[in-house]
């Protein structure tokens, strides 16, 4: 394999598309889980038999789940069509020429893919086919137009903040980890970090990136070590995404062999390397400080912050770490310009996000979407509303440090800020909608207990103030629970946020609060009536009708 | 019968070749446990050898990390999601339909040594929700009823071989 | 310097001081639970949190710097009410077993919910059934009691060096076990005992030997006997509101006597035949190639245990002599009983130390009972001692002076600085420096050895010698000194060292796990400048000068290094298994 250079880089054009036409099989690890290798074979095995003159493909996730397995079809000069909820015979019929319309999907309006670009439209498992997409272009600008310092200035103008959950400005980490004095100058001075870790129940845009557009990452990587003066990077993947792991492995030996990573990346005098570490089922770890000791080979335990791992981080040098789809967002700031990106989203917020839809939505399914949209636009126009006719309740946001979001902030456009208004926060970007067989205190125990057990046990408000709150609840749930129940409850959780060290401890109130602000009358009701309107709590009467 | 008192050759080249570098000890338990389906304690003292780190070290990493397991697991590991949106949509019933059906509670083994059930924490698949996984093979959109055929397809498939 | 204020008091300290710290400069108290001075913080409590003033944010001050600027406020309801709250979260999480607890009346946790005036249990209790954990017999674990500040953690792993402790588990199923789930027997334990002295609560504490002695004293058939370790005079006044350093010596021999023992010795004079002795042996070695150099000092049962355990290839390089205390009662049961004409039988000797290790090196091999019987029956601590006192009744400030028996309790300086770290390599050079020149030392060099740096090396003037010499304490300073023997071994090279000391505990033997515990590097400066004190007023400084160690030469062992001397003085080593796994068994063959 030749190793790249700037100028056969640019030999990679976008194709033109085959005259005879494509499917693409949608090959996630929940396209699979749905079917989607049966039919990808199928498709390879029958075509060959029969030498149809179709290009069969993989490709990423097409952000529907709800109507996995998914494919693509273009025939002939027609424009492409999506089928989903197909089986094997339903998709080979296909090659008969039959028209399906029941299987026809539509992708939901009002998306701006930019972190998604690629996934569903390229095979993740080729380089040829993200160098086709302009790949590697950005990390070639910055090598040899920007230069470190006007990387960052890029990226501080596109107003790009951390997607991993707290929103931190990426330029200003990486400046700060740039500036940072190191014990050691040379190759192990200084870490980028790319968290994959994603832990937060009811989330999966980082596992759909990592799975459907690897490349992307790693040259959001390369940027950043590149931004930073770091030539060591390490991706810390959960070991719950064993497919995720192996297409990173893969596009990382990829570019080993076109000389994308190594030594003298593009004949510059960059050099970066790339090493996978995985996480071992610990929500924890997503937290940076404990992420470090766990590549560190150490117990996942957080320590206080300042100083920052921007300053001392891994093995005591300055790191910068950095979520999967912050990442991902990188190449296409630097290759389209900061301030062109800056023009998409809302006040602090620029940008877009990606959104996890679940629980009782119409069509779950990953949506990107500008900052600024508002909730019911994303739950209605791309969610497609409640499922079964039900009514709307609630929905979470943020996860376990999150919060519940009842039906009178609907119209709140997304952003960091409006959500934390809200009492929650955009988190990593989960979004569970709730209907009205959702109880808010079983909900609320339900997060308690998710934190509980993940709980690192190193601080004792969070260690034991999970428990004693979870215990509170189960009371409460269990028909057993007194009024004053509620006023332990607010203080636990006060002294939790207040006095835990890490943020899983401080935000870990969250869920609980927020469901009692906003449905108060159905604590009192399991308190005081011994019912629960939602009939989730067996212990309890349901409503009467 | 396993002897622990050695590596095998294919966790020794894992190891020499995870050796140099720092903070290997998460990946090495990962392989440790791929190839034997847990982490056998005695492992525990060869690698405490070779990598020069101390048993308690590897001892107090081992019990922090849930992915970890100490005993060895029965043929099939079904691990049931309890993520968020799997909990909204069913599987807290659907978990309570497998136990029954196994006659076992979590972190258990059937008599019959075929299943062991766990509880993991979203495989990312929320929107198959609810999802449970057998030895790392994912299934979706379940209810009581597809998930105990489940069950049966796997014991069907024990009784042919 | 950094300006910042606290409670609105202006405060300047030096940049990289703490918020808990600055505070203390100006007397503003913070209520502390998992840090200890002494060590790093781990802030795993959340009981010190503060207020930066205009903020709603809390911080902990035991481990935030302080920063230019910062206006902190340590004193609100809220803060009080999330401090109290934390608390409560802690002892619904904890047994009140006060009462019967190790650590009743001097429990950190206790005088916490005391000062925060706990009066009701909001919270329901939440407690595991743990197994105490008493097979070692020297340190005893009580995990359901412990409050998970990795305190002892800190101590076993990264200053001792010796992890046989460490968290298992995680979340509330976090649990303080020995490594890897042993018991305390089979774990490499080496009983320094500095966990015991860091745990702030009664979750690690020392086995209590106290009702062996008292069953002792109250039996008329025995001969009871006693010897006090140096570091346990300049120490124990902590404990009755004296300052640390003050020597105790006359009012502990009233103390004993009063107490019943029958002779009171010093385990002082003990180390000035420790020192004759290792002295002739050094000597040997370096002039007649009497074995391999360096010479590695024994004294201390804990570092013992650790090179039998981890380093087992320096035996040939450990002095055979035992430690002090030991060589005292072999001679009590042997010497002392011949004079007496009593059987050693009868003899009952208790040691008091400020070591727990001793208690286990009573019994730790068969040289240990060259009496015929076990030479020291009882080692107690400071802290043991401290308890027993109370239970006497007597005020111990004000005891009189009284003079010990004088056979076995007349000692040089040289014996008294044994309890400092470079106190036996000192005493050992003064004694070297005579042997082999005829002339004392004088104070050449020796500061070099002296103080609290981890590991002191030395270069010292002997007549035609030059001796190369390392003092190490604390056994996570160690490795360093071993890793450069062992290299130039390897490499075929001379060896980098003539003479080595170490010490388990850092500072030595003042700063042992059974001492008065307050302890940080103020104190231990404090009570080495009172053994040095001690030396500097004693009437003989080298141990071979003591007349009575001349006289029990002349009397009973012969010459320095004599057949005799080697039967009664000195032991043996062997190699020890770090972990006792089901499939070893204890010993790995014996090595002299
Ligand atoms: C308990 C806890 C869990 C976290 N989990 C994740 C995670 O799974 N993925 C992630 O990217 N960030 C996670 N974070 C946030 C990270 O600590 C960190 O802020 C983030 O990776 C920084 O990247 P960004 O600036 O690109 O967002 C977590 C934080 C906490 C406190
Ligand atoms: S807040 Fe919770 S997770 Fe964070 S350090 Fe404390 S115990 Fe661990
Ligand atoms: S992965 Fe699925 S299955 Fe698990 S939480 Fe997410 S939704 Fe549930
Ligand atoms: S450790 Fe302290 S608080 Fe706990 S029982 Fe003992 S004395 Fe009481
Ligand atoms: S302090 Fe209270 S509980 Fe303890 S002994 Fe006295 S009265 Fe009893
Ligand atoms: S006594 Fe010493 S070696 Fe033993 S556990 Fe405590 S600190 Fe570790
Ligand atoms: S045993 Fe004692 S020192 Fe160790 S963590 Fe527990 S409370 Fe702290
Ligand atoms: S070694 Fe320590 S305890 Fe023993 S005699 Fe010397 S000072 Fe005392
Ligand atoms: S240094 Fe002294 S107190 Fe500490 S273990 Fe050694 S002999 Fe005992
Ligand atoms: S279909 Fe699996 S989560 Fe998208
Ligand atoms: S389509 Fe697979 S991630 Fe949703
Ligand atoms: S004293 Fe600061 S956290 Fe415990």
């Amino acid at each position: 394999m030749p190793k790249l250079t700037k100028e056969l880089l640019d030999t990679y054009k976008t194709p033109a598309s085959p005259e005879t036409g494509y499917i693409k099989v949608g090959m996630n690890t929940c396209g699979i889980s749905a079917g989607a290798q049966k039919i990808y074979d199928a498709f390879v095995h029958k075509v060959k038999e029969k030498n149809i003159p179709i290009e069969i493909k993989k490709c990423g996730c097409l952000g529907m789940c709800h109507a996995e397995p998914l494919i693509e079809v273009k025939i002939g000069g027609k424009p492409s069509v999506l089928y989903g909820r197909l089986d094997r015979e339903k998709a080979l019929s296909l090659l008969e020429n039959k028209s399906l319309p029941e299987f026809l999907v539509e992708e939901s309006p009002g998306q701006k893919k930019i972190v998604l670009r690629n996934c569903g439209v390229i095979d993740p498992e080729r380089i040829e086919d993200y160098l086709e997409k302009q790949g590697y272009q950005a990390i070639k600008k910055s090598i040899f137009e920007l230069g470190p310092e006007k990387t960052i200035e890029e990226i501080k103008k596109s107003g790009l903040r951390g997607r991993g959950g707290a929103g931190f400005p990426t330029w200003r980490k990486w400046k700060s980890t740039r500036e940072s004095e190191s014990s050691d100058d040379n190759h192990h001075g200084r870490f980028i970090i790319c968290n994959g870790d994603e832990g937060d129940p009811g989330a999966y845009m980082d596992r759909s990136v990592l799975e459907g557009d690897p490349h992307s990452v790693i040259e959001g990587m390369m940027i950043a070590g590149y931004a930073i003066g770091s030539s060591t990077g390490y991706f810390y993947i959960r070991a719950e995404y064993p497919l995720a792991v192996e297409r990173i492995r893969k596009a990382i030996a990829q570019c080993y062999r076109y000389g994308l990573l190594g030594k003298n990346i593009l004949q510059s005098d960059f050099n970066f390397d790339l090493e996978t570490r995985l996480g071992a089922g610990a929500f924890v770890c997503g937290e940076e400080t404990a992420l470090i000791a766990s590549i560190e080979g150490r117990r996942g335990y957080p320590r206080p912050r300042p100083p920052y791992p921007s300053v001392k981080g891994l093995w005591g040098k300055p790191t910068a770490i950095n979520n999967v789809e912050t990442l991902a967002n990188v190449p296409y700031i630097i290759l389209n310009g900061g301030e062109n990106y800056s023009r998409i989203g809302t006040g602090q917020s620029r940008g877009t996000k990606v959104f996890a839809l679940t629980g009782k939505i119409m069509n779950s399914g990953l949506a990107e979407v500008p900052m600024g949209m508002t909730l019911r636009e994303i739950i209605y126009k791309i969610g497609g509303g409640i499922a079964n006719n039900k009514e709307f309740k609630a929905v979470q946001t943020g996860g376990p440090s999150g919060g519940i979001i009842s039906k009178d902030h609907l119209d709140t456009p997304i952003s960091y800020e409006s959500l934390q208004e809200l009492g929650s926060i955009m988190g990593s970007g989960g979004m569970i909608v709730m209907d009205e067989d959702d109880c808010a205190v079983d909900v609320a125990k339900f997060f308690m207990k998710f934190c509980f057990d993940e709980s690192c046990g190193k601080c004792a408000p969070c260690r034991i103030g999970t428990a004693q709150a979870l215990k509170i609840l189960e009371k409460i749930t269990g028909g057993n629970g007194r009024r004053e129940d509620l006023d332990n409850l607010k203080r636990i959780c006060h002294a939790m946020q207040k006095a835990s060290l890490c943020g899983l401890g401080q935000t870990a109130p969250n869920p609980l609060l927020s469901s009692l602000r906003n449905f108060e009358d159905e604590y009192l009701e399991h308190i005081e009536d011994k019912i629960c309107r939602a009939g989730r709590c067996r212990e309890l009467m349901k409503r009467p009708e | 019968m396993n002897s622990y008192e050695t590596l095998p050759d294919q966790l020794s080249t894992y190891v020499n070749k995870w050796k140099p570098k720092k903070g290997s000890l998460v990946m090495i338990l990962h392989a440790v446990q791929d190839y034997y389906g847990f982490v056998p304690k005695e492992i525990c003292f060869v690698l405490a050898k070779e990598l020069k780190v101390p048993l308690a070290r590897i001892y107090e990493v081992l019990t922090f990390y849930h992915y970890f397991r100490l005993e060895l697991p029965a043929k099939y590991r079904i691990a049931v999601c309890m993520g968020t949106a799997c909990y909204l949509k069913g599987a807290p019933d659907n978990l309570d339909a497998i136990k029954e059906n196994l006659n076992i509670p979590e972190g258990r083994a059937t008599e019959d040594g075929l299943f062991t059930l766990e509880i993991v924490r979203c495989y990312g698949c929320c929107g198959l929700a609810p999802v449970m996984s057998i030895n790392g093979k994912i299934y979706g959109k379940l209810d009581k009823k597809k998930s105990l055929g489940i069950l049966d397809e796997y014991r069907q498939k024990e009784t042919d071989s | 310097m950094i300006h910042a204020r606290i409670n609105g008091i202006r405060v300047e300290v030096e940049e990289g001081t703490t918020v808990l710290d600055a505070a203390k400069k100006v007397n503003v108290k913070i209520p502390t639970l998992c840090k200890h001075p002494d060590l790093p913080p781990t802030a795993a409590c959340g009981i010190c949190m503060v207020q930066l003033k205009g903020t709603d944010k809390m911080i902990r001050s035991c481990c935030t710097e302080i920063t230019e600027g910062m206006d902190i406020i340590t004193l609100t309801p809220e803060i009080v009410e999330v401090r109290k709250t934390v608390l409560e979260l802690i002892l619904s999480n904890h047994p009140n077993a006060c009462l019967t607890c190790a650590r009743n009346q001097n429990c950190e946790l206790q005088s916490l919910a005391a000062e925060f005036g706990i009066k009701e249990e909001l919270f329901g209790k939440i407690l595991k059934n743990l197994e105490i954990d008493d097979s070692i017999k020297t340190i005893v674990l009580e995990p359901q009691k412990c409050i998970k500040c990795g305190r002892c953690i800190q101590a076993c792993q990264e200053m001792q060096n010796v992890w046989a402790l460490s968290f298992a588990g995680r979340g509330l199923d976090t649990r303080i076990a020995p490594a890897a789930d042993f018991t305390l027997v089979e774990s490499p334990c080496v009983s320094c005992g500095q966990c015991a002295a860091y745990c702030p609560v009664g979750a690690i504490y020392v086995y209590d030997d106290t009702a062996k002695v008292w069953g002792a004293l109250n039996d008329p058939s025995k001969h009871c006997v006693v010897q006090i370790a140096p570091a346990v005079r300049v120490a124990i006044g902590e404990s009755f509101g004296m300052e640390s350093g003050e020597l105790k010596t006359g009012k502990l021999y009233t103390l004993l006597r009063r107490m019943g023992f029958q002779a009171v010795f010093d385990t002082n004079f003990g180390a000035d035949v420790t020192i004759v002795e290792e002295a002739t042996e050094f000597v040997k070695r370096l002039t007649k190639g009497g074995g391999v150099l360096p010479l590695i000092s024994s004294c201390c049962p804990a570092w013992v245990d650790f090179m039998e355990k981890f380093h087992p290839d320096m035996i040939p390089n450990f002095s055979t002599c035992k430690s002090p205390h030991e060589i005292l009662a072999a001679l009590a049961k042997t010497y002392y009983a011949l004079q007496l004409n009593i059987p050693p039988s009868s003899i009952f000797m208790v040691s008091i130390m400020p070591c727990i290790a001793k208690k286990f090196e009573i019994h730790r091999s068969r040289e240990m009972f060259v009496s015929g019987y076990q030479d020291v029956n009882v080692s107690i601590t400071t802290r043991e001692l401290v308890r027993m006192i109370k239970q006497t009744g007597i005020d111990f400030s004000s005891l009189p002076d009284s003079e010990p028996d004088h056979m076995l309790a007349d000692y040089s300086g040289g014996g008294t600085i044994f309890g400092v770290t470079g106190g036996v390599m000192e005493a050992a050079l003064r004694s070297i420096s005579s042997f082999l020149t005829g002339k004392p030392l004088g104070n050449i060099g020796l500061n070099d050895v002296r103080g609290l740096k981890g590991v002191k090396e030395a270069r010292i003037k002997v007549g035609d010698y030059t001796l190369n010499v390392a003092v190490a304490h604390g056994l996570g300073n160690v490795e360093y000194v071993i890793n450069k023997i062992r290299n130039a071994r390897e490499k075929g090279e001379e060896p980098p060292y003539h003479f080595i000391e170490v010490m388990a505990c850092p500072g030595g033997c003042i700063g042992g796990g059974g001492q008065p515990r307050n302890i940080n590097d103020e104190v231990r400066r404090l009570r080495i400048n009172g053994l040095y004190t001690d030396d500097s007023h004693c009437k003989y400084r080298d141990c071979h000068d003591n007349p009575q160690v001349k006289r029990l030469y002349a009397e009973f062992l012969g010459e320095y290094g004599s057949k005799k001397s080697y039967d009664i003085l000195h032991t043996y080593y062997r190699h020890r298994k770090e972990y006792k796994s089901y499939r070893e068994t204890e010993f790995l063959g014996e090595s002299e």
